[in-house]
């Protein structure tokens, strides 16, 4: 089967149980946002997918290989990109060797080169400040060095972690639109971790809710905007 | 004047060896968050390698190749085996939190006291490749020589090659990256267990290279490099820790400053101006001339 | 434990103590006499390390400093030997006290650095002024013993007495502090600095404290072992800071029962490597270098097994068990 595809997962930290349990399925192409509250165990969902944290039992394929127990760096060569939790970008690198330490692993430095200029067409922001250091952009650029980055990789499944954290609401509307349509136009698979469910939702085909280490509800985007038992209890409107 | 010119040359010539001592201890801290003191042992070893080939072969550039490469080696093999088991049954505890560095405590005394076996205790004495004479100037010598010359020469090629390696080569990104943040470097695909023993390569050959021009001035034995380790430590500090630049600029001040303490004041007081130098630094300038973040408050 | 208990049994053990030595070997007794100097000097990296959490590299330098200073005043003042002992604790005190007011602002690379430099750098200033007489030392003695011990009564023995007695004093001492209220204070501070620093600790005063108490305590260690074998550079230079690390490292750092362990392993080390280098052909390479290799594996070892030292892991073991 292609796609992802996560069975059973139990992740622990120590004698924490974040997450207890857990099936679902992203079709290849599908963008799936990952909605609950703090400590749902959304980012340690996204940390077991990418190879940072380890499982304690249950299984996940990507592309039909099992991915549990690699590496994030060869995961990486196998398609997966991960944008962690709070701008992950260098601050100490300027942004083009950030944007460069993405393709630092790819043989083909044609097409390093031909992505890069595209990422720069996409974020014109980033072109005009290349030699600036990280540290020095604003929140909205950090999120777009950190998804330009991961883009460098030409990666197949993203998994981004609440791209939108202390963004101002209109760079958050410009950055899901960026998202989107990043996604029709290199056909990716997206893993959405959000906390403003309604924003995400809206460009997510479907929705994962989950609630102190368990999946509480699924289903396709549009079911969760209009289920109001959802909504007074998850979504938060 | 004329003294306080000899004072200068011979500063910048001990300035380029502590440096170089700076930036191999440098190299570890960032990829590896240890201030490694094995490294006066490694540099001795290799010193010694070194002293090997020379007496046998009598030919110092092949001897000084042979020893940074065995100084490269050594590195990779403390990351490999030592390192690398320790980071993985690390705990918590007041002496887990220690451990890399009373590790590298060890690894010192052991190599020294391999050394010891091999080679002997007693002086071993490294002959100069050129001469250790001062240049002559019409009438007056000062105390400069050729190996003087050699030193700094040979220092700063390193420093130039290493320059060029991290700021226009993907491997020195890399190393960078690795040093800042491994979690995004790992995301972004980067090995960074190899890059890491990459740094500890380079540090050896660094530490290595320090030791054997440093070695033809004087006898070597297995604890000849001890205070070449504080110097190269204080210049470390100097200039920040993190930051390859700051560690050449702290060992010039170093060796400048200590240069003049001893033209002016006097030899009994090396040790004492260089911990006066240290605390200095600490109470100026905690973050260093090149730091950015104060890493070093509890 | 009731301190008058605790005082008890420090008085018993020590009359035990001191009785037996009449009993055993010369030998033997020298060798207790260096187990206890060397148990009190791994005790003040104990306090230090294990108790406030800071960490010293260069506690031999502190030593030195308590055998120099002991061994002028009887040369130059003609200080009684007790009178000696206490200018050689207050003055490595006081030498703590200044480092470790600057210790107090580092973090545990820069501190480590900071005293192995202090243990490589004191060392030579014995070459540098005259005084202090370069590597020949200065002669600093523990005088013969009084004649109505009677003629069985060795110097050896002599040693041992003042050793044990000098040693089980600021043992008592170490312990109670330890058990105070300041120890307590150490060990919030080592557990949780920002909640140490919330619930009104001054970390600041706190820390300095504990390294004056460490280098006053090694002071004296280092003064009965001056006064039991000379002082000079070579006896307290990085070796001798490197041994104290390692015994405190072997007996787990946390417990100060645990360091007589710790000297015990320190003082049986050269046997071993006599016995070792004996087999293998006695050549000075060897046996010159065979304590030092012994140890620092014995170092490695430990960190990279029982990073709490062998104490620690058998603690667990049991724990794990019930
Ligand atoms: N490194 C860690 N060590 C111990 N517990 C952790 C660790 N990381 C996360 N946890 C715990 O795991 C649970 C899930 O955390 P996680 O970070 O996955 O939540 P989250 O859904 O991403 O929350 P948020 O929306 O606040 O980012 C929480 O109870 C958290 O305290
Ligand atoms: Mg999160």
């Amino acid at each position: 089967m292609s796609g992802l595809t996560v069975k059973d997962l139990v992740v622990d930290h120590g004698a924490i149980t974040a997450i207890n349990g857990i099936s679902f399925t992203v079709e290849p192409g599908q963008l799936a946002a990952v909605i609950g509250s703090n400590g749902a165990g959304k980012t340690t969902l996204l940390r077991t997918l990418s190879g940072l944290k380890h499982a304690s039992s249950g299984s996940a394929q990507w592309s039909g290989e099992y991915i549990l127990g690699k590496k994030p760096e060869n995961l990486v060569r196998h398609g997966i990109s991960h944008v962690s939790e709070g701008k992950s970008v260098i601050p100490e690198l300027t942004v083009k060797e950030n944007l460069a330490l993405g393709g630092i692993w790819r043989k083909d430095k044609k097409d390093v080169v031909a992505v890069t200029k595209e990422v720069l067409e996409l974020f014109p922001r980033l072109g005009e400040r290349l030699s600036q250091r990280a540290d020095t952009l604003s929140g909205g650029e950090r999120q777009m060095l950190a998804i330009g980055r991961a883009l460098i990789s030409r990666p197949k499944l993203i998994l981004l972690d609440e791209p939108s954290l202390g963004l101002a609401p209109l760079v958050i509307e410009q950055i899901f639109h960026t998202i989107d349509q990043l996604r029709h136009k290199l056909g990716l698979t997206i893993v959405l971790v959000e906390q403003n469910a309604m924003s995400a939702l809206r460009i997510a085909d479907i929705g994962i809710i989950m609630n102190l280490g368990k999946i509480v509800a699924t289903g396709t985007a549009t079911e969760l905007i209009n289920d109001p038992a959802l909504h007074a209890a998850y979504l938060g409107y | 004047m004329q003294q306080a010119i000899n004072a200068l040359l011979i500063g910048i010539s001990n300035g380029f060896i502590y440096s170089l001592m700076a930036l191999a201890l440098v190299l570890v801290w960032r990829s590896t968050r240890v201030i490694n003191f094995a490294q006066a042992g490694q540099a001795i070893l290799s010193t010694y390698i070194a002293y090997e080939i020379v007496t046998r072969t009598d030919n110092f550039i092949l001897a000084f190749i042979g020893g940074v490469l065995a100084g490269a080696l050594v590195g990779a093999v403390v990351e490999i085996l030592l390192m690398r088991t320790l980071f993985k049954h690390v705990s918590d505890g007041p002496v887990a939190a220690l451990a890399p560095v009373i590790a590298s405590l060890g690894l010192l005394g052991l190599i020294r006291s391999v050394i010891g076996m091999v080679w002997g205790n007693d002086q071993k004495p490294f002959f100069p490749p050129v001469s250790t004479n001062g240049f002559t100037f019409g009438s007056t010598t000062v105390p400069f020589s050729r190996m003087n010359l050699l030193i700094v020469l040979g220092a700063a090629t390193v420093m130039i090659i290493f320059t060029l390696i991290f700021q226009k080569s993907n491997l020195g990104l890399a190393l960078r990256a690795a040093a800042f943040q491994p979690e995004i470097a790992r995301l972004a695909g980067i090995r960074v267990g190899a890059i890491r023993t990459t740094g500890w390569i380079f540090a050896g050959a660094a530490g290595a290279v320090a030791g054997i021009l440093i070695s033809p001035n004087d006898a070597i034995t297995p604890y000849s490099l001890d205070s070449l380790l504080i110097f190269g430590f204080v210049a470390a500090v100097i200039g920040g820790l993190e930051s390859l630049i700051g560690a050449v600029v702290g060992g010039l001040t170093l060796g400048i400053g200590l240069s003049f303490i001893l033209t002016y004041i006097g030899t009994s007081l090396i040790f004492p101006a260089t911990f006066v130098v240290l605390a200095l630094a600490l109470i100026i300038r905690p973050q260093g001339l090149f730091g950015s973040k104060a890493a070093r408050n509890a | 434990m009731h301190s008058l208990r605790r005082l008890f049994l420090f008085i018993f053990s020590t009359l035990i103590l001191l009785a037996l030595s009449l009993k055993i070997e010369e030998l033997r007794v020298y060798q207790g006499a260096q187990i206890a100097i060397y148990a009190l000097g791994i005790s003040s990296i104990v306090l230090l390390t294990g108790y406030s959490g800071q960490v010293s590299l260069g506690n031999g330098a502190f030593m030195a400093i308590g055998a120099y200073t002991a061994a002028l005043t009887q040369i130059h003042w003609h200080l009684p030997l007790f009178f000696t002992f206490v200018v050689g604790t207050f003055s490595a005190a006081l030498a703590g006290a200044i480092l470790g007011g600057g210790a107090a602002r580092l973090s545990g690379p820069y501190l480590a650095g900071a005293t192995l430099a202090l243990a490589v750098g004191l060392p030579t200033l014995a070459n540098q002024f005259t005084i202090l007489n370069g590597e020949t030392g200065l002669d600093y003695t523990s005088g013969t013993p009084p004649t109505w011990f009677g003629e069985s009564f060795t110097l050896y023995k002599w040693f041992f007495w003042i050793v044990l007695v000098n040693v089980m004093l600021m043992m008592f001492f170490v312990r109670n502090i330890t058990s105070s209220r300041y120890g307590r204070t150490w060990k919030a501070l080592r557990g949780n600095p920002v909640a140490a620093q919330l619930s009104g600790i001054q970390v600041g005063g706190s820390k300095v404290l504990a390294f004056t108490i460490s280098a006053g305590v090694a002071g004296l260690a280092g003064s009965l072992l001056g006064m039991i074998g000379f002082v000079g550079p070579t006896g307290f230079g990085l070796g001798l800071s490197f041994a104290l690390v390692t015994g405190a490292v072997l007996s787990g750092v946390t417990s100060l029962a645990g360091s007589m362990l710790g000297a015990v392993v320190l003082v049986a080390i050269p046997e071993l490597a006599s016995v070792i280098a004996h087999r293998l052909g006695d050549t000075e390479r060897v046996t010159s270098n065979l304590p030092g290799l012994i140890m620092s594996t014995l170092l490695i070892l430990t960190v990279l097994f029982t990073p709490n030292g062998p104490a620690e892991q058998i603690r667990k073991h049991k724990a794990r068990k019930q």
